[in-house]
């Protein structure tokens, strides 16, 4: 088992995949695991999180454990 | 009085607006009004013209927050029906994108419902777009535009 990262939007495209397995663990750990260049777009103040389904105030104190979907938001356009 | 509809949905196929229209009509003889709006893909000329439209969704907020924003509607006007349809995956130019009709005993209820629903739809539901043009897809932003609709309320 592993937790999972989702990416919208544009991130999708930086990510080169929708999703990805991860080891769990805590937000930092997970993000200094990534392609540097993606990790920075991730961070971006502009992208949102959300931990299953819920969005995240900030990823302050975020640990993933098994089984965790974490999503990065960019700024939505709908309709 | 029976208690009022809401139908929300997240398509991932073409629809008809006028067959949605003609069956909501139909299933709210007791409204004195209804409003419903239709966005669609913009048919351009040109070279910047769009010839393909993408609206990438997520399970797990998407709906769910379609279905909060359909509550929130009901809740602020009274209505005797709410509908709001939502399109995910690549259009083209004339394919429906959104669809919402409301239904009330007067039109003023309908027609804010309808606006309401609308300004939030465009611009604090979970959808990212992408359109395609000659020079290939490229991601949307939302615009300044879309943010201050939502100061309206």
């Amino acid at each position: 088992m592993a937790a999972k990262l989702v990416f919208l939007g544009r991130l999708e495209d930086i990510a080169g995949t929708s999703e990805l397995a991860v080891v769990p663990g805590p937000l930092e750990q997970v993000l200094a695991a990534l392609d540097p260049a993606l990790a920075v777009q991730l961070l971006g103040e502009r992208v949102r999180m959300a931990l299953n389904g819920a969005l995240l105030g900030d990823g302050g104190g975020v640990v993933l454990v098994e089984g965790d979907e974490l999503a990065f938001l960019p700024p939505v356009s709908g309709g | 009085m029976a208690p009022a509809k809401t139908d929300v949905r997240l398509l991932g196929e073409v629809f008809s607006p006028s067959d949605e229209m003609a069956a909501f009509t139909a299933a709210h003889p007791e409204a004195g009004g209804i409003v419903t709006f239709l966005g669609q893909v913009r048919c351009e000329s040109g070279p910047g013209a769009v010839e393909a439209l993408e609206l990438k969704q997520y399970a797990a907020m998407t709906l769910p927050g379609m279905e909060a924003l359909a509550a929130a509607t009901r809740a602020r006007w009274v209505l005797d029906g709410l509908l709001i349809i939502h399109r995910h995956g690549v259009m083209h130019p004339g394919d429906p994108i959104v669809f919402v009709a409301a239904a009330a005993r007067h039109r003023r209820d309908a027609f804010a419902a309808a606006d309401f629903a609308m300004d939030h739809l465009k611009s604090q539901s979970w959808f990212w777009k992408r359109e395609k043009t000659a020079t290939g897809w490229r991601w949307i932003e939302p615009r300044p535009d879309d943010h201050r609709d939502l100061l309206r309320w």
